[in-house]
C-alpha cells in the first residue's frame, strides 16, 4: 500500500510519484505486452463453436424457409387438387408424404401451409419491432413524459387478453392472411416495446451515453450508434422467440377454424383438418406432418435464439 | 513533470484569465414530493492552466456540480460562465458546439466505452460528429492520439473495449475526450475504479497531457492524497456547499476548517506507532433532505456552538487566496475575526 502521510509531507507530487512507482518508464511496453496476451486468449474465445444442435436447428430453418418461398417453382401437386383416385393413403412414391381424406397431395399442402406460418410469425413481429422497438428506443433514451405516456399505453394493452381479442378481431374484420398478420402484429407491439425500452434504459444512463452527449451529438445519433447497437442482441432474442409465439398464436386461430379460409392451407388449418372427423385414427399422417414440422420450427428458433444470445453475452461477461 | 507544476503554480499567482467562473450553482432533485439539495449555492472559479481539485466524501454533491458543469444534468440556478458565456439555458445547437469545449472523465472507464464500438471508431467520435477532415486524416489523428495515451494503435484499434482493462480503458477513454480539443478536462475521480500502480500512471499521463494540450482541469476525488498531488487549488465540499476554498500547499499545511482538519487527519498513518491526537469524526452525514439550520456540519464539528446553529456562516478569506466558510476556523486562523 501507497503512504499517503509521505505522499502528503512531499512537495514535488508528480517526481514521487515516479520514485514511489519505479516501473512507472516501462509502462507502455507493458500496457502493449498485457494486451496482446489477453488477445491471443480472447481469439481461443472467439472460435468457440456454435455445436451441432445450432446447425442442425439453422439447416431446419433454412429448409422451411426455402421451400415456402419457391413452393411455386418446386415440382408441387396443385394443394387444393382433390385426386378421389388416391383418398387416405400413406407415403408412397407418388405421394411422399401421403395425401387427405380428399386425395389432397400432404407435401404441397404442408409446404404451401408453412408460407401461412412464416409470413404471420416474420412479418407479424416485423410490424410489431417496427412500431413497438421504435418507440422502446426513443421512449427509454429520452424519459420524461413520453415514457410515463407510453408505458401506460402499452400496460393498458397487455392488460387485454391477447388471445380472446385478436379472436373478436378476426371474427369481425375477416380471416385474410393479411388481417391475421396485422392483428397478431399489433399484439406484440406491447411486447417489443417493454422488452426494448428496458434495454434503452439502461443504456441511456451509462457514461459514454453521456460522453456521446459532451462530445455535441444529436439525441438521434446517440439512438442510432451508442444505444442501438447495445440493444440489438436482446431484440434478435426476443424477436426469434415473439416468432414462435406467433406462429403458435395462428395455430390456436386455426384450431378455431379462425385463421386464413379453407381450403387454403396453413400448418394450423392443417391440425385441425388433421383431428377432424375422427381422421386421428383413420389418417394420423395429417396431422403429424404439419405438427412435426411445427414443433421442429419452434424448438429451432428458441434453440438459435438461445444460442445467439450466448454468444453475445461473452462479450458482456468479459466486462 | 516537475517542470509542468512548477509552470502550473507560476500561473497560480498570476491573476490568470477566469476560464470558469461558477456562481451560486444550485442542482436540486425530486424526490417523491420533496426536492433534495444536492448543490445549494456553490461559487468558484477556474482560472486559465490551472488544476482545482473538488474534495468531499459521498453524496456530498462534487460530482453533481461535475455533471452540471458539462451540462448533462441541468442546473436548477445560477450561472456556469464559460468564458463569458452562461451554459446554463443554452439549448440545441449552439449547446452542442460549446459543450464540445468541456470534456469529462468518469470513474468507471468500462462503462465509459460504448462495449460494441471498437476502440479507432470510439476516439474518432468527436471528429465524426462535427465532419472534421476526411476518413484518412481522422484515422491518422486517432493513431497519434491514441499513442499519446499510451496505447498502441495497431494492437487496439480494431478491438472493443471488453478485451482491455481498467487502465487502458480509462486511457482510451482520456484520448476521445482529448480528440474535442477540450479547454477544460473535468476528471470526476478517474482513478477510484483502479488499482494503487495503475492510478499513478493515469495521473502521470494526465499531467502530461495537461501541459502538452495546455489544458484546465477540474479533479473530482475522495482521495485526499490524490488530490494534493495534481491540483493547484483544493476547493472542499460538504453537504453541498464549499467549506474551504485554499490553495493545494496551504490547505494541507493549515486547514482552516474543522471538517477539512477532520478530513486531513483521517488520511491513514503508515507508523504503527503513531499516536493520533485527533478526534475521529463522529456521526453520519446528515440527510440533504433536512439539511442542519444555520452551518451544516454544525452536528458533527466538535467546536460548535449556539451560533452555528442560528447562522449560516459564509465563505469569507481569511488570507489571501484562502477562503473558509466557519464562524470559528481552526489552526492559525483561529483568531481571524468572524463577519
Amino acid at each position: 500500500m501507497p503512504d499517503d502521510r509521505e505522499l502528503l509531507d512531499t512537495g514535488a507530487s508528480a517526481q514521487l510519484l515516479g520514485d514511489r512507482f519505479p516501473g512507472m518508464a516501462a509502462t507502455d511496453e507493458q500496457v502493449v505486452a498485457m494486451q496482446s496476451e489477453k488477445l491471443d486468449s480472447d481469439d481461443i474465445l472467439q472460435k468457440r463453436p456454435f455445436g451441432f444442435l445450432f446447425w442442425f436447428a439453422l439447416t431446419w430453418i433454412a429448409i422451411v424457409f426455402l421451400a415456402a418461398i419457391f413452393a411455386n417453382l418446386l415440382p408441387l401437386q396443385n394443394p387444393n387438387y382433390q385426386n378421389y383416385s388416391a383418398l387416405s393413403q400413406g407415403p408412397s412414391s407418388a405421394h411422399l408424404l401421403g395425401t387427405d381424406d380428399l386425395g389432397r397431395d400432404l407435401l404441397a399442402r404442408l409446404i404451401f401451409g408453412a408460407r401461412v406460418s412464416l409470413i404471420v410469425g416474420f412479418f407479424g413481429v416485423g410490424i410489431g419491432l417496427l412500431v413497438g422497438g421504435t418507440a422502446g428506443l426513443v421512449s427509454g433514451y429520452k424519459g420524461g413524459r413520453l415514457d410515463v405516456a407510453l408505458n401506460a399505453g402499452s400496460f393498458i394493452i397487455l392488460a387485454f387478453p391477447a388471445i380472446v381479442a385478436v379472436i373478436a378481431i378476426v371474427t369481425f374484420w375477416g380471416q385474410s392472411l393479411l388481417h391475421i398478420t396485422i392483428i397478431l402484429g399489433i399484439a406484440t407491439i406491447p411486447l417489443m416495446f417493454r422488452v426494448i425500452r428496458a434495454s434503452s434504459l439502461s443504456f441511456a444512463q451509462r457514461d459514454f451515453v453521456v460522453a456521446a452527449k459532451t462530445m455535441g451529438a444529436t439525441d438521434t445519433r446517440i439512438v442510432l450508434r451508442e444505444i442501438l447497437p447495445n440493444v440489438i442482441p436482446v431484440t434478435v432474442t426476443f424477436s426469434l422467440i415473439t416468432v414462435a409465439g406467433i406462429i403458435v398464436i395462428e395455430g390456436t386461430l386455426a384450431f378455431l377454424g379462425l385463421s386464413v379460409n379453407l381450403p387454403t392451407p396453413s400448418w394450423g388449418n392443417l391440425i385441425n383438418e388433421g383431428t377432424a372427423n375422427n381422421a386421428l385414427s383413420t389418417d394420423p399422417y395429417i396431422m403429424l406432418w404439419p405438427a412435426m414440422s411445427m414443433f421442429l420450427l419452434l424448438w429451432s428458433i428458441n434453440l438459435i435464439g438461445d444460442r445467439l444470445r450466448q454468444r453475445f453475452d461473452i462479450r458482456e461477461g468479459l466486462l | 513533470m516537475t517542470d509542468t507544476k512548477a509552470a502550473n503554480d507560476a500561473t497560480t499567482n498570476e491573476p490568470g484569465d477566469i476560464v470558469l467562473d461558477v456562481q451560486n450553482l444550485v442542482v436540486e432533485f425530486k424526490s417523491g414530493r420533496q426536492r433534495v439539495q444536492a448543490v445549494s449555492g456553490v461559487s468558484f472559479q477556474v482560472r486559465r492552466g490551472e488544476t482545482l481539485g473538488l474534495v468531499g466524501e459521498s453524496g456530498c454533491g462534487k460530482s453533481t456540480t461535475g455533471r452540471t458543469l458539462v451540462q448533462v444534468q441541468p442546473a436548477t440556478s445560477g450561472s456556469i460562465n464559460y468564458l463569458g458565456q452562461d451554459l446554463n439555458g443554452l439549448k440545441g445547437r449552439k449547446l452542442r458546439r460549446i459543450r464540445t469545449k468541456i470534456q469529462m472523465i468518469f470513474q468507471d472507464p468500462i462503462s465509459s466505452l460504448n462495449p460494441r464500438r471498437r476502440i479507432k471508431d470510439i476516439v474518432a467520435e468527436p471528429l465524426v460528429i462535427w465532419k472534421r477532415g476526411t476518413k484518412d486524416e481522422r484515422a491518422v489523428k486517432v493513431r497519434a492520439m491514441l499513442e499519446a495515451v499510451g496505447i498502441d494503435p495497431d494492437s487496439a484499434s480494431d478491438r472493443t473495449p471488453g478485451e482491455f482493462s481498467g487502465g487502458q480503458c480509462q486511457r482510451i477513454s482520456i484520448a476521445r475526450a482529448l480528440m474535442a480539443e477540450p479547454d477544460l478536462l473535468i476528471c470526476d475521480e478517474p482513478v477510484s475504479a483502479l488499482d494503487v500502480s495503475v492510478q499513478a500512471q493515469i495521473l502521470n499521463l494526465l499531467a502530461d497531457l495537461k501541459a502538452q494540450f495546455g489544458l484546465t482541469m477540474v479533479f473530482i476525488a475522495h482521495d485526499l492524497a490524490v488530490v494534493k498531488n495534481v491540483s493547484d487549488r483544493v476547493a472542499v465540499m460538504y453537504l453541498g456547499k464549499l467549506v474551504e476554498v485554499a490553495g493545494s500547499d496551504d490547505l494541507y499545511r493549515a486547514a482552516g476548517h474543522p471538517y477539512t482538519e477532520a478530513l486531513l487527519a483521517s488520511i491513514p498513518e503508515p507508523d504503527p506507532d503513531h499516536k493520533s491526537d485527533h478526534k475521529a469524526l463522529t456521526g453520519e452525514l446528515p440527510s440533504p433532505l433536512n439539511p442542519p439550520s444555520g452551518c451544516r456540519f454544525r452536528t458533527r464539528c466538535p467546536y460548535a456552538q449556539d451560533r452555528c446553529a442560528e447562522e449560516e456562516p459564509l465563505l469569507r478569506d481569511v488570507a489571501p487566496g484562502h477562503q473558509v466558510a466557519c464562524h470559528f476556523p481552526v489552526g492559525p486562523f483561529a483568531n481571524s475575526p468572524a463577519v
